[in-house]
């Protein structure tokens, strides 16, 4: 009986969880929508996410390209393909790696920092001294956040594509001897419009989601240090696997529909 | 006499999952009257003071401002509200990214929408109230000791004029004469606003300087309430006990919280 009372418990904090998360979202959307608005804010966070994250995320996408590169040719050669490499370069950049990987090192940087912030505010009582000085917390602190993470993490994934490119581009002529301009027009050659179209359309969800993930854990973080680090983790992990799966369905629809 | 009174709770309760915290709490309190409400920890005084600003939300019972019901008034009837009260937090909760004069004049900004140069100005004259200069207006709340702080807090509480004031605590964690300081300024700062004030504490020298009524709260239900000066012969086996701080008595202290 302990047995099934404890996965009942379970599931019930589960769906607990599931329902507060979505009153969550559905307020802070509402919100989005709905003046006042806060300029300064959003434009501070617009660039504590889209400018300060730009070497964490140019360094990767630049070492994701430059491995693409190595990876594929080794490969390739084994059945005289390698002139697939600045395709697969591309491509994979776009399509998958840039989004993804940009992402989850988004997800470390700004979900965590989000989360405990917000955290903090919330166990020192400043949410609620918002509240008692007649100003919205949804709208002071969530909504700039979610509308930066929405908007920026495009941004940074068209910066993370070139870089990509770049980096394998450096590898493919400097190391694997491709001539240069036969290596750029065939990164051009097979890449459409939709392939960069849906990295976008996968970063703004991204970051949508990290923000999310950071407001909401931060929001209801409780009991002082601990519970602010434990929010902090919270919000890294779910926004990571979030960012996994909604990465396999946003694929799906632009696979099977496109 | 019922709906003139500028505080009214009646039947007021409150619980968390099994846990009663409120248990029908009736309180009254008149215009620009000081009322103190006593009690140990836990036995519900915070929630209290959060159900009448409307930080929770009570399970049942009434809380009227000037006659008004206040329960379950949200949106912009709830914004309208918060402009008429000022809250002094136990923790002080100043907003930590913002220098100390922003936070003072926050509710001035962002809730009544002053001008900013306006704001400052009656920031720095709020200062002055709590006996601080000009200097530490341009400094971050985290340069400020814990007296400061609460100063700081307590002009911030006072910005915008507030009909009502409500403290959490307010000597708490400072030294007694940090503490009489604290409770001087309170006394000066609400009879020039001729503001009414409720206040919750444990400190009993806090509570005598403050209050022009006392209430004492006990398992979520006031067990007592009358003139300040009559505390110290109340008749009630339970104030008496809390008043001179014995171990030995009818209030059996919980161990554990909850």
């Amino acid at each position: 009986m302990t047995f099934l009372a404890a996965v009942g418990r379970t599931f019930l904090a589960f769906l607990t969880a599931i329902g507060r998360l979505s009153i969550f979202t559905a307020y802070a959307v509402m919100h989005c929508v709905r003046p006042p608005f806060y300029g300064r804010l959003f434009v501070r966070q617009m660039i504590d996410i889209g400018y300060y994250s730009l070497p964490v995320v140019g360094l990767t996408a630049l070492f994701t390209g430059m491995v693409l590169a190595l990876q594929s040719y080794s490969s390739f050669a084994r059945f005289n393909a390698e002139d697939a490499v600045a395709t697969v370069v591309v491509l994979s950049m776009t399509r998958e790696l840039g989004p993804v990987l940009g992402g989850l090192m988004v997800a470390g940087r700004i979900g965590a920092s989000m989360a405990a912030e917000i955290g903090t505010m919330r166990v020192t009582e400043q949410i609620d001294a918002l509240t008692t000085l007649s100003t919205n917390p949804f709208k002071y602190l969530v909504v700039p956040r979610l509308v930066a993470g929405l908007t920026m993490l495009p941004v940074l994934v068209l910066v993370a594509d070139v870089v990509g490119v770049f980096g394998g581009f450096l590898i493919g002529v400097y190391k694997l001897d491709f001539n240069p301009s036969r290596y750029l027009a065939s990164t051009w050659q097979f890449l459409e419009v939709v392939d960069v179209v849906s990295g976008l359309v996968k970063a703004a969800a991204f970051g949508f989601l990290i923000a999310l993930m950071g407001c909401y854990h931060g929001y209801f973080s409780r009991g002082g240090a601990q519970g602010v680090g434990a929010a902090t983790t919270n919000a890294v992990v779910s926004a990571s696997i979030l960012i996994l799966s909604a990465n396999y369905l946003i694929t799906e629809f632009f696979v099977s529909g496109g | 006499m019922a709906g003139t009174a500028k505080i009214a709770l009646s039947g007021v309760r409150k619980a968390f999952g099994s846990k009663v915290v409120l248990d029908g709490i009736d309180l009254e309190v008149e215009a620009g009257e000081s009322l103190v409400v006593i009690g140990g920890s836990g036995t519900g005084k915070s929630v209290m003071l959060k159900s009448v600003l409307g930080l929770l939300a009570p399970d049942s019972g009434s809380i009227r401002i000037d006659g008004q019901e206040t329960v379950r008034v949200s949106g912009s009837g709830r914004v309208a509200m918060m402009k008429r009260f000022g809250m002094l937090f136990q923790g002080a909760a100043l907003f930590d990214s913002l220098p100390v004069w922003e936070n003072v004049a926050f509710g001035l900004i962002q809730g009544l929408r002053v001008p900013r140069e306006r704001a400052r100005d009656i920031a720095i004259e709020k200062l002055a109230a709590v006996g601080l200069d000009e200097a530490v207006a341009s400094l971050s709340p985290a340069e400020l000791s814990g007296g400061m702080q609460k100063r700081v807090a307590l002009a911030r509480a006072i910005a915008a004029d507030p009909e009502i004031i409500f403290f959490d605590e307010p000597t708490t964690g400072l030294d007694p004469i940090m503490g009489d300081v604290i409770n001087d300024l309170i006394v000066d700062c609400t009879r020039q606003l001729g503001a009414t004030t409720l206040s919750i504490t444990h400190d009993m020298a806090s509570a005598r300087k403050i209050a022009d009524r006392i209430a004492m709260i006990y398992h979520g239900r006031i067990i007592w309430s009358g003139p300040a000066d009559r505390i110290d012969d109340s008749g009630n086996d339970y104030v008496d006990q809390f008043v001179h701080g014995r171990a030995e008595g009818p209030i059996r202290m919980a161990v554990r919280d909850s």
